[in-house]
């Protein structure tokens, strides 16, 4: 429906690290067609290349957090395909070889650990499931690096979820997804249930990491500050659909699509007057 | 009887039950009376588990050998053999004591096989029904509902009173429905564990379906299944109890609370000691049973994810 406003969107799959066609989730309804359901993502196309960043912005119940869970095989799309590089993506845990390429961050830092596991455990089972990825020689002297390299402390291998601050917990995710060394990080508003400072430490981290580790990202986030500041290009969706699609600065400079510039005034209103406000 | 003997016993005895808090905002004292009190079951439970262990090794009993000239002894009377019976003998002359010690035996066997037989099913087929959703949950659940709408004690009398009688049967009998009651709790903290981001982010690391059970849901479901596992544990002696006594539970060579109460009957009068003995033997360590059950349940009622009980025991 918007067509005018994509011209970036290259014609085929070349060179596309992922590449998101004719995606269609539908929730609830019966038979197979889902008659009667919720259509959570209608018709959504993305791509992103290698070592670029997607911004996917939009408000609650738009859509992208679905479209994570695509991407990610959570989910599984009623129309359309997720591919990467351009072999098909099934479901997660059936993915052969391109398992362990595409891994997510999740939105609550806490949940995102099982409580009963130190950190150790947890990525030693990253490094179980992929052996492939494991390091060779020293696991202790492995898991050290991989903590220092997301700006923990070795201490903290012998803890617990419950032990840990919210921004902890989402280093120790982050470091779980790098343990296996993936190409795409699916960030589900990886840093939204975290304050303020502690936001930008670990935005700061994911812009470094992306660039010493080589990774792609897909940015999934409600708040166009956190986009500006992280991404290359954003995607704007509304109500299961794409609306906009471009390089950061244009999107958020110039938007095109009223939808856009309804999210940018929303955005301005609450951090014009008072202190850094937290979009809902 | 295992309801009228809760609301007998019960209900001064249940002290860390549901309205908990009441006696919190009493005085010190009272708060030490209760959490003696509440260690009550423990002690006699445990007292029972080492009476069966132990017992059998002090007390030589042998269920084939009847000593008529002994029979019908009173407790404390001495038998013809110059031996004190101390809780008197039955109609063929064999000793009541011992017959409780051995039967507390076959009674803590049978409970912890059946418990540990349908624990296993249960929790199995609970967690994949949780955890895999859709048609399989569809089915499983259903099955579930069927099984639980059956009485389970006649389901028991039909199944053991269809084969010969030896304890394998029974144990299946009886493991027959009390398995529904694991799958279900299974089932439900499965159905919310599997929601939670650990779980999610394991799936999408690619870790295989067993192990994402075994490592992230499992876990979580170990204390609402350990206050289940008391709960049917209890219920299991009383069932087998009572098909032994129907004369349909396990074979005569076998010592049983249920065939010693079924052999007394006819004395009930003149010797009262044989069937009301074993009987309050049964009773107090199925109440006491019960009661644990309840603490543990009370404990694990959120669902144990985690969340600690208050000081007290109850949760919030």
């Amino acid at each position: 429906m918007t067509t005018a406003v994509r011209e970036e969107r290259p014609g085929g799959t070349g060179g596309a690290l992922l590449d998101v066609r004719g995606l269609r989730v539908t929730f609830g309804g019966r038979g197979r067609r889902r008659r009667g359901g919720f259509v959570a993502v209608d018709g959504v196309d993305l791509t992103v290349g290698p070592e670029e960043t997607l911004g996917l912005v939009g408000e609650s119940g738009s859509g992208k957090t679905t479209v994570a869970r695509c991407v990610a095989g959570l989910i599984r799309p009623d129309a359309g395909g997720v591919h990467f590089e351009g072999r098909p993506l099934g479901p997660a845990g059936r993915r052969g070889a391109a398992q362990r390429a595409v891994q997510m961050v999740f939105q609550d830092p806490r949940s995102s650990l099982n409580p009963r596991l130190t950190v150790a455990s947890v990525i030693g089972e990253a490094w179980r499931t992929h052996p492939a990825a494991a390091p060779e020689g020293d696991r202790e002297v492995a898991l050290r690096g991989l903590l220092a390299d997301v700006g923990l402390g070795p201490e903290v291998a012998d803890r617990r979820a419950a032990e840990l601050s919210g921004g902890q917990c989402q280093r120790v995710s982050i470091a779980r997804a790098l343990a296996v060394r993936p190409r795409l990080l699916v960030c589900d508003e990886a840093v939204s249930a975290l304050d303020v400072s502690v936001q930008a430490q670990i935005l700061g981290l994911l812009a470094g990491l992306r660039r010493s580790h080589r990774l792609a990202m897909l940015f999934i986030t409600h708040d166009l500050g956190v986009v500006r500041q992280i991404a290359d290009r954003v995607a704007v969706m509304r109500r299961g659909a794409v609306v906009e699609e471009g390089p950061t600065d244009e999107v958020l400079d110039a938007p095109r699509h009223e939808y856009t510039r309804a999210l940018l005034d929303a955005a301005l209103d609450l951090n014009g007057p008072g202190p850094e406000g937290e979009a809902a | 009887m295992t309801e009228l003997s809760e609301q007998a016993f019960g209900a001064p005895a249940a002290v860390p039950g549901p309205p908990g808090g009441r006696a919190a905002r009493r005085g010190p004292g009272r708060g030490r009376a209760r959490r003696a009190l509440a260690r009550v079951p423990y002690v006699v439970v445990a007292l029972y588990v080492l009476v069966a262990l132990a017992g059998p090794l002090l007390i030589d009993y042998d269920p084939v050998h009847t000593p008529l000239e002994d029979r019908l002894l009173s407790p404390g009377e001495e038998t013809a053999s110059g031996a004190t019976a101390w809780l008197g003998t039955d109609g063929l002359g064999r000793d009541v004591l011992a017959q409780i010690v051995y039967g507390a035996r076959t009674s803590v066997l049978i409970g912890v096989c059946t418990v540990g037989v349908s624990c296993l099913v249960g929790v199995a087929l609970g967690a994949v029904a949780g955890y895999a959703r859709g048609w399989v949950d569809a089915v499983l659940a259903r099955v579930f509902d069927v099984l639980l709408a059956f009485p389970a004690v006649l389901l028991a009398i039909v199944i053991a009173g269809a084969f010969q009688r030896s304890v394998p049967l029974v144990v299946l009998a009886l493991s027959a429905t009390a398995w529904i009651s694991f799958a279900r709790v299974t089932r439900s903290v499965a159905l919310s564990v599997r929601e939670r981001a650990w779980v999610d982010s394991a799936r999408v690391m690619g870790v295989r379906a067993p192990a994402v059970l075994l490592r992230h849901v499992l876990p979580f479901a170990v204390g609402p299944v350990v206050a289940m596992a008391t709960l049917e544990f209890a219920l299991v002696i009383l069932a087998e109890a009572g098909l032994s006594f129907l004369g349909i539970g396990l074979p005569p060579s076998t010592v049983s609370w249920g065939q010693t109460i079924a052999g007394g009957k006819e004395y009930l009068e003149t010797a009262w000691w044989i069937s009301t003995l074993p009987g309050i033997a049964l009773s107090l360590l199925i109440v006491n049973v019960g009661i644990l059950g309840d603490q543990l349940t009370a404990r694990y009622r959120s669902g144990g994810l985690g969340r600690r009980p208050n000081r007290d025991g109850s949760t919030p």
